[in-house]
């Protein structure tokens, strides 16, 4: 456990996480940004909070009447 | 905290090396020892490898720490509101709380969406864990834990139990029953055991696996039928104060963060760290993955909150500005990903536009810090946790 360890040991295990992630593939973020920007477009028509929920069809609206479930 | 040691200098000769010099008075497994302070250091020495002592090690790490930066920086050819500047802006909102969900006698801590999008666990400092359903506001389950500060609680997959903890170190999965006379106290099943508080849980796709973090530094993969441990993450140097998990269809990764500063993505059948990143200035408090399973967010006490791409593995975004100052304590995603909540210790919610980079809304209404968020599974609603003992629906 991180608590127990001495400073020495907690220093070995950043090393050698540090070596391990220096190898890791990356990819350039104008090509990751685009496909983050394209799959939020594609999602937002969907996301209630976004377009917003009729009030109607909203089980949140003020209470009044009776919900049958 | 304060601790104050005072050394005090005795001389004489040296159990070790028997010269007549400034003695350490220090205890080897109990045992009071008088060590000169050359044979102290030799001592701390044994375990390292010829050469190495703990500067080499620093040195070692801080260049290595510059390089995975270059790394990183030379993939860093644009900023996420760049390309995201052709993007239509988001409407004005309207956001306001729809329900108030009162009956907690101290701070709520934490608080979980069941998957059938209308009941919430939550749990709070009184040590009490209650199921509301949110459309009625109706309580309908409550459990007293042996312990306060109920730091975790998180309903399974199939709606038929939660499991909460904090304080007492462990992680407890309680079967919620139709009869609201049986006593769910009884039915306790004790699944995790950490070696200090629990501060985050989380069900995996089924109710047979649950994921901990613990004030330990450590995460654990237990099996909640048997109470064995699958696996265990080591890697923080701190506290970890908060897990996610990453959406099913993206396979068995997680996300931590710590007091370390740090957030971790494990693998979950190997136990290894795969990504590790830390830019942020303080604790963090909360991680949550993208709904699409290729970027995370994170809300620290350096009052801004993150996004990190994992497969260009770096910070795209920092959503904060220079009028708040508290920490973020709480974050989580809309169904699409364009908006964050994070819930702040100065008591408001502040809504950010990810893609932008900007606010969107600040919404106000809770009496006291703002302790979690959590938006519905179906994306309709969220609701908001506070140290002023209520939960708020907003819509």
């Amino acid at each position: 456990m991180a608590r127990d360890m001495s400073d020495k040991d907690i220093l070995k295990m950043e090393l050698e996480q540090l070596q391990k992630e220096v190898k890791n593939t990356r990819e350039p973020v104008s090509k990751t940004a685009k496909e983050i920007c394209e799959w939020v477009e594609a999602q937002s028509a969907e996301d209630p909070l976004i377009k917003g929920v009729p009030e109607d069809k909203n089980p949140f609206r003020e209470k009044g009447g009776c919900i049958i479930t | 905290m304060c601790d104050q040691t005072f050394l005090a200098i005795t001389f004489g000769p040296c159990d070790n090396c028997s010269q007549n010099k400034p003695l350490m008075n220090i205890y080897l497994k109990n045992e009071p020892i008088n060590y000169c302070s050359l044979c102290v250091e030799l001592m701390a020495c044994q375990g390292l490898a010829k050469g190495e002592t703990i500067h080499t090690l620093k040195a070692e790490s801080e260049t290595l720490k510059t390089k995975l930066e270059e790394e990183r920086a030379k993939l860093h050819d644009v900023e996420l509101h760049q390309v995201a500047e052709k993007i239509e802006a988001l409407g004005q909102f309207v956001m306001k709380t729809r329900r108030t969900l009162k009956g907690h006698g101290n701070k709520v801590l934490c608080v979980d969406w069941c998957r059938d999008k209308r009941r919430i666990v939550s749990s709070s400092q009184d040590g009490k864990v209650i199921v509301w359903d949110a459309y009625t506001t109706n309580k309908e389950h409550a459990v007293t834990m042996p312990c306060t500060w109920v730091m975790a609680c998180a309903y399974a997959p199939s709606g038929c139990a939660v499991a909460c903890g904090g304080l007492d170190n462990k992680c407890s999965v309680y079967p919620l029953s139709l009869d609201k006379n049986e006593n769910l106290a009884a039915k306790k099943k004790s699944v995790a055991m950490h070696t200090n508080y629990l501060s985050s849980c989380s069900f995996t796709n089924s109710d047979m696996q649950i994921l901990t973090s613990s004030g330990d530094g450590t995460c654990a993969l237990w099996d909640v039928e048997s109470g064995q441990l699958l696996q265990s993450f080591h890697g923080h140097s701190a506290d970890v104060l908060s897990l996610n998990l990453a959406p099913s269809e993206t396979g068995n990764t997680f996300v931590s963060g710590g007091c370390d500063k740090k957030a971790n993505v494990w693998d979950m059948r190997s136990g290894q760290n795969v990504q590790s990143f830390e830019t942020h200035e303080s604790d963090i408090n909360s991680v949550k993955y993208y709904p699409s399973g290729d970027a995370f967010a994170t809300g620290s006490d350096d009052a801004t909150c993150r996004l990190y791409d994992l497969r260009a593995d770096r910070e795209v975004a920092i959503y904060s500005k220079e009028s708040i100052i508290f920490g973020a304590s709480s974050v989580d995603f809309s169904l699409s990903g364009r908006l964050l909540f994070a819930g702040y210790n100065d008591y408001t919610i502040n809504v950010w536009d990810v893609l932008k980079g900007t606010r969107v809304a600040i919404l106000f209404g809770h009496e006291n810090r703002v302790s979690t968020v959590r938006v519905s599974p179906d994306g309709t609603a969220f609701c908001s946790g506070s140290w002023d003992n209520t939960l708020r629906i907003w819509a």
